[in-house]
């Protein structure tokens, strides 16, 4: 199992914290350098791959803008798991295959430590072994299309499965 | 078994007879409503991908407003891929430059009541207005919906909101809101709002905009407004006739609510929401008396014809204070136009205000009339977060169009009702 490091943040991380608007214009790798700069400076810069960003309530509020979710994702975070997440966010972040897992254990998450993450179990545990957090666990559809990917690759294989079936 | 107006329209769009709470169902789409930020320039690479096109590009609206008009290379380059869009992909209703997307769609008769409608920017709620069940959703989702004309949906629980009573002069639909975002905050992810009281049905369809729109605020997936008679008028006077199922839409009166909440519209004063969230609300009299350097009337929820009316009430034979800026970018073209040919345009010019383009512009962070380091400005827009329309060093207080041109005439926060005598 591998070990990642959590990034942990308060509540209402907004899409505006996630992706400032005067870098909307520019392309995700620039727009991504500023992502959380606001209220965690060194954050873009050192998070790496596989990190895991934990929140508190409303994670993800805001706009619709998908940056605040590709951002994340550039970076090579693994997973948001917070306490609550807002809806839009929540979506998008799967459909670009960034998992969002929801656990009321989110609080108990300690800031800079390491742990291993199991998607499929919805666990955070320590070094050890030992839970730190369990999450609900996604749905099996949503799952899918988080292994996927994102919902592009997975419309892509559904829309060649029916292509495959009608006989075209 | 009793159902709310959301789970009849979204039954409806999944063929089935009826839904429940947390039930999972593929819906089919009625409208879809794009912009020209989170749009074509990020939907088309993903349409390649898959090797498809629009599914039904009569059902899509395209709507360019974020970046218009262009301040810089850049943004005229978003705009001329727009516009290549809607020509490759025969998007007929495409409003280029002519307004905010969420006030053009009802302005141009796109909505109805009973729409299953999804569009590509959170405050997409702004159709529950009309009794649509319209939702937020990023670009990716947006794809899938282009290419498909589907999508999943989980069946919200609806929180109702009854508001009773008649509003005091000078309070208006986002004092509403700013006190529901304090009171009931901005978390009720998944949940619809449904707004309902005397007070609702005594609205125009301008200020029930704003409610719906700003159920964003709350968190919930859709702010709705069963159809009335106030809303079959504003449809006809578009040319837009009602089949009587969509005129008749509305909660059953046992439906199951997640929770009623009842508020005394008469007890509700102006309210102010202080940096950096529109929850940090509180009536404008415990609101500090800061110094503005900048007030803007713009924005969706801040800019209609009724937005602007309200401040030129304000703004009638007085003038900015020194020190102070005014902007006021009307919401669409037509706004401009009809405010143009009664006069109200001209109180605010004469008052001092500043007159920029139509569209989002300072609103969301992307046109002109942004803020610097360590300034201070009220605007009727949606929301403050830290950093959205400028500097992350600057401070927004949001309030209602009254609000914030009495802010502008003090030169600082300031309560309008002693201006609407
Ligand atoms: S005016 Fe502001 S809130 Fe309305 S659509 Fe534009 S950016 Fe969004």
């Amino acid at each position: 199992m591998t070990l990642v490091r959590i990034w942990k943040f308060g509540d209402q991380v907004d899409t505006d914290l996630l992706a400032p608007g005067r870098y909307m214009k520019g392309s995700i790798d620039e727009l991504a350098a500023h992502c959380l700069e606001a209220i965690r400076p060194e954050f873009a810069a050192q998070v790496k791959p596989g990190d895991l960003v934990v929140g508190g309530i409303g994670f993800g509020i805001g706009s619709s803008r998908e940056q605040a979710a590709q951002a994340l994702k550039h970076l090579g975070v693994g997973a948001v798991i917070a306490t609550g997440a807002a809806r839009i966010f929540y979506r998008n972040a799967i459909n670009l295959g960034l998992p969002v897992l929801v656990s009321p254990d989110a609080a108990k998450l300690q800031d800079g430590a390491t742990v291993q993450f199991d998607l499929e179990r919805a666990t955070v545990r320590d070094a050890e072994g030992n839970t730190l957090a369990q999450c609900e666990a996604l749905p099996d559809f949503l799952l899918e299309i988080v292994r996927d990917g994102g919902l592009i690759p997975n419309l892509k294989k559904r829309l060649a499965t029916q292509h495959r079936a009608s006989g075209n | 078994m009793p159902h709310t107006i959301s789970q009849k329209i979204i039954a409806r769009a999944a063929g089935e007879a009826s839904v429940s709470v947390g039930q999972i169902v593929t819906c089919k789409v009625d409208l879809a409503m794009m912009h020209d930020s989170g749009g074509p320039r990020r939907v088309e690479s993903k349409l390649k991908e898959l090797g498809v096109g629009i599914w039904d590009p009569s059902k899509v609206v395209l709507v360019a407003d974020h970046y218009t008009p262009a301040v810089d290379a850049d943004s005229a380059g978003i705009l001329s891929l727009t516009r290549k869009f809607a020509t490759l992909h025969k998007i007929h209703n495409f409003y280029d430059g002519e307004g905010i997307c969420h006030v053009i769609l009802p302005e141009r008769g796109h909505m109805k009541p009973g729409l299953f409608a999804v569009g590509g920017d959170s405050h997409s709620p702004s159709g529950g207005a009309y009794g649509a069940f319209m939702v937020g959703m990023g670009a990716t989702e947006m794809a899938g919906v282009l290419a498909t004309g589907e999508i999943w949906v989980r069946v919200p629980a609806t929180i109702r909101v009854e508001w009773n009573g008649a509003l005091s002069r000078g309070v208006v639909a986002k004092d509403i809101l700013l006190k529901l975002c304090a009171t009931l905050g901005m978390n009720n992810d998944y949940k619809v709002i449904e707004y309902a009281g005397s007070t609702v049905a005594a609205m125009w369809m301008n200020e029930r905009l704003t409610l719906s729109n700003m159920a964003a605020e709350l968190g919930a997936k859709t702010g709705i407004i069963a159809p009335d008679a106030t809303t079959a008028a504003d449809l006809k006077a578009k040319g837009v006739q009602l089949e009587p199922w969509r005129a008749a839409l509305c909660s059953d009166d046992d439906a199951l609510y997640e929770a009623v909440h009842q508020f005394d519209t008469a007890a509700l004063v102006p309210h102010v929401a202080a940096p950096h969230s529109p929850a940090n609300s509180h009536p404008v009299t415990d609101t500090e008396a800061r110094h503005i350097d900048q007030a803007y009337l713009g924005a969706c929820t801040g800019a209609k014809e009724n937005d602007l009316r309200m401040a030129a009430e304000v703004l009638k034979g007085r003038k900015v204070a020194k020190g102070t800026r005014l902007f006021i970018a009307p919401a669409s073209t037509q706004t401009t136009a009809k405010l143009a040919a009664d006069g109200t345009l001209a109180v605010l010019l004469e008052a001092g205000a500043q007159m920029m383009p139509t569209g989002c512009g300072a609103c969301a962070g992307y046109g002109a009339g942004l803020l610097a380091d360590g300034e201070v400005s009220i605007a009727s827009t949606a929301r403050n977060f830290k950093g959205r329309m400028g500097s992350s060093k600057a401070e927004v207080y949001l309030g209602s169009p009254y609000t914030v041109a009495a802010s502008a005439v003090k030169g600082h926060i300031a309560d309008p009702r002693e201006f609407l005598l």
